[in-house]
């Protein structure tokens, strides 16, 4: 079943874009990565989710809900994490968690207190002397004190230690084997590869591509690693004659491309996409002692090929 | 009624600030007035020999050496001008404050409709007008007591419930404006305050702007027409009202359909 649905969503500033015909789906129980780079529509998209904003056109529904008509009944199941989190002066962590519990009618006590002593924070601390990582730490605890079915992420983890991040997806893994969602938006491409198990692509405020992480990540690219003996001016520019030259469109509907080429001493590293066959022939030609041939990581998809 | 009790929580000293402030200038005026007592008929023969600025204050009307008269002049004035200004600050602030500090984001993505929201906010603004009333008015009545004085209860509570409805009506404007902001609007508020004190100063000097008591609410406000009359003026008193109500309802209007980022 799906937990959410975004049917051609919009969302425009005025003459300014926003997203467009943004059609989004994610199942009930599932780790969904949400990914784009800065002002792709990430927090748009998310703050329509959270009926912070209404939309131009299209529709949201969130379990099974019309968020304009139920927006309350839906928000008392989500948990949502700003990217920059944000709360009152004069006001301790203690207050802040205890205002969060008290606008959703809740008695959460018990798993705040949990949660502070599993992130390390300290609910007496006043809210402006908190650090960003701090701030993020008591962001994330309004949002998982009352065990919601859903949990909206936009950046968690940006300012928070790498111990304290270890121990919130460990928080997360729990919840999720309890049967939680969790909508994850992030920059952090590594953090949607280890954890989601689908994911979104958003650019200039469309979908680029959705699906499982295994199958985004599974383009015909490759990343091809070249010892060399010595000069490999020649090779160089080998690759770069063959990269002008190609035109063919192959499945994917791209011509064969070499990109990210990185030329460090006797190393030269470059991302391929096209017919390998093609490749092997040319590097018939030049001079290399050891070839490695692996799949590229879900950041350089998104950096050369999404973005 | 759990964002009431935060916000009056946390914004608690600056209430007590505000509050002891015109309480403390009222009680030093009320202090004062035996001394200013045995000068009345120098003081009212000064004040009555400065044309345009006697009537700009109403002091042409007002008796220096009565206590209502000393109260309207110069507590009056005190209470107006500071509970104007308090009440803009606390109204213009009321919403815009929420976007402006990115806690907006925060608030509205907890269960509870904008709707309440902003009724709670609006609870919170009249409830903190009211206690600085109240704590000013206490302070006045003991004052008086201490000085071995007594007020004209009738003229005294007209006043005051005068100067409750100027900062209602000041601070629904504000709080509508503050609807329409993305940044700080205090600025907005207190010049706005400023400016409706200024216009009530010019419908006092000039006949011909007598107009400008219908607008601003510090014309129904005016000390000296009230404890001349014994009565506030029901016109520009059931305007101010309407504008109070319309102002609410504006902010209602747009911050309920206002997208927040």
């Amino acid at each position: 079943m799906d937990i959410i649905t975004t049917n051609r969503l919009t969302k425009s500033y005025g003459k300014k874009r926003g997203i467009i015909d943004l059609d989004l789906s994610v199942r009930e129980g599932e780790f969904y990565g949400f990914i784009g780079p800065n002002g792709a529509g990430k927090s748009t998209t998310i703050r329509l989710l959270l009926g912070l904003m209404r939309p131009s056109s299209g529709t949201i529904s969130v379990m099974n809900m019309d968020l304009q008509k139920h927006r309350g009944k839906i928000l008392e199941n989500i948990g949502y994490i700003p990217s920059e989190a944000m709360f009152y002066p004069g006001s301790t962590v203690g207050e802040i968690l205890r205002l969060s519990a008290g606008l959703r009618r809740r008695d959460c006590r018990a798993e705040s207190r949990r949660l502070c002593e599993r992130l390390r924070l300290d609910p007496g601390q006043k809210t402006e002397e908190l650090s960003l990582g701090n701030r993020k730490k008591a962001a994330i605890i309004c949002a998982l004190q009352h065990r919601p079915r859903l949990y909206v992420f936009d950046e968690p983890t940006s300012g928070l230690d790498p111990l304290i991040q270890k121990e919130f997806f460990e928080i997360l893994r729990e919840r999720r084997a309890e049967g939680a969602t969790i909508f994850l938006s992030s920059h952090v491409l590594s953090e949607v590869q280890r954890y989601c198990s689908r994911a979104a692509i958003i650019r200039e405020g469309r979908l680029a591509a959705c699906g499982d992480i295994r199958d985004l990540a599974r383009t015909s690219a490759k990343r091809i690693i070249l010892s060399l003996l010595e000069d490999n001016g020649s090779l160089l520019r080998l690759l770069k004659d063959h990269n002008g030259q190609t035109g063919k469109k192959d499945a994917h509907g791209t011509g064969p491309e070499i990109r990210d080429l990185q030329n460090a001493g006797n190393t030269l590293s470059f991302l391929y996409q096209g017919n390998m066959k093609e490749l092997i022939r040319l590097l018939s030609r030049a001079d290399f002692t050891d070839i490695t041939i692996t799949e590229p990581d879900l950041n350089e998809i998104f950096m050369h090929f999404y973005n | 009624m759990t964002l009431l009790n935060f916000e009056m929580k946390r914004m608690r000293t600056s209430l007590i600030v505000w509050t002891a402030a015109i309480a403390l200038l009222i009680m030093v005026c009320l202090i004062i007035f035996p001394d200013m007592e045995d000068q009345v008929d120098e003081l009212n023969a000064a004040f009555s020999s400065m044309g345009g600025f006697t009537a700009a204050f109403g002091m042409d009307r007002l008796n220096f050496g009565e206590l209502m008269g000393f109260y309207g002049l110069e507590c009056g004035n005190i209470l107006g001008i500071g509970g104007a200004f308090f009440a803009a600050y606390i109204g213009v602030t009321a919403l815009s404050d929420e976007e402006k500090n990115h806690t907006a984001e925060f608030l509205f993505s907890h269960p509870v409709s904008r709707r309440r929201i902003i009724t709670e906010k609006l609870v919170r603004i009249m409830l903190q007008i009211l206690i600085l009333n109240a704590v000013c008015i206490l302070t006045a009545l003991a004052s008086a007591a201490v000085i071995g004085e007594e007020f004209r209860i009738e003229e005294f509570l007209l006043l005051h419930l005068a100067y409750l409805l100027l900062q209602a009506e000041t601070a629904s404007i504000c709080f509508c404006i503050s609807a329409f902001l993305r940044r700080s609007g205090i600025g907005i508020g207190l010049g706005l305050a400023a400016i409706l004190y200024f216009l009530n100063i010019i419908a006092n000097i000039t006949e011909a702007a007598q107009w400008l008591k219908y607008i601003t609410p510090f014309g129904y406000a005016e000390a000296a027409d009230i404890i001349t009359n014994s009565r506030i003026d029901p016109v520009p008193a059931a305007i101010g009202g309407a504008v109070t109500l319309a102002g609410i309802a504006a902010a209602f209007f747009k911050y309920c359909s206002k997208d927040i980022y």
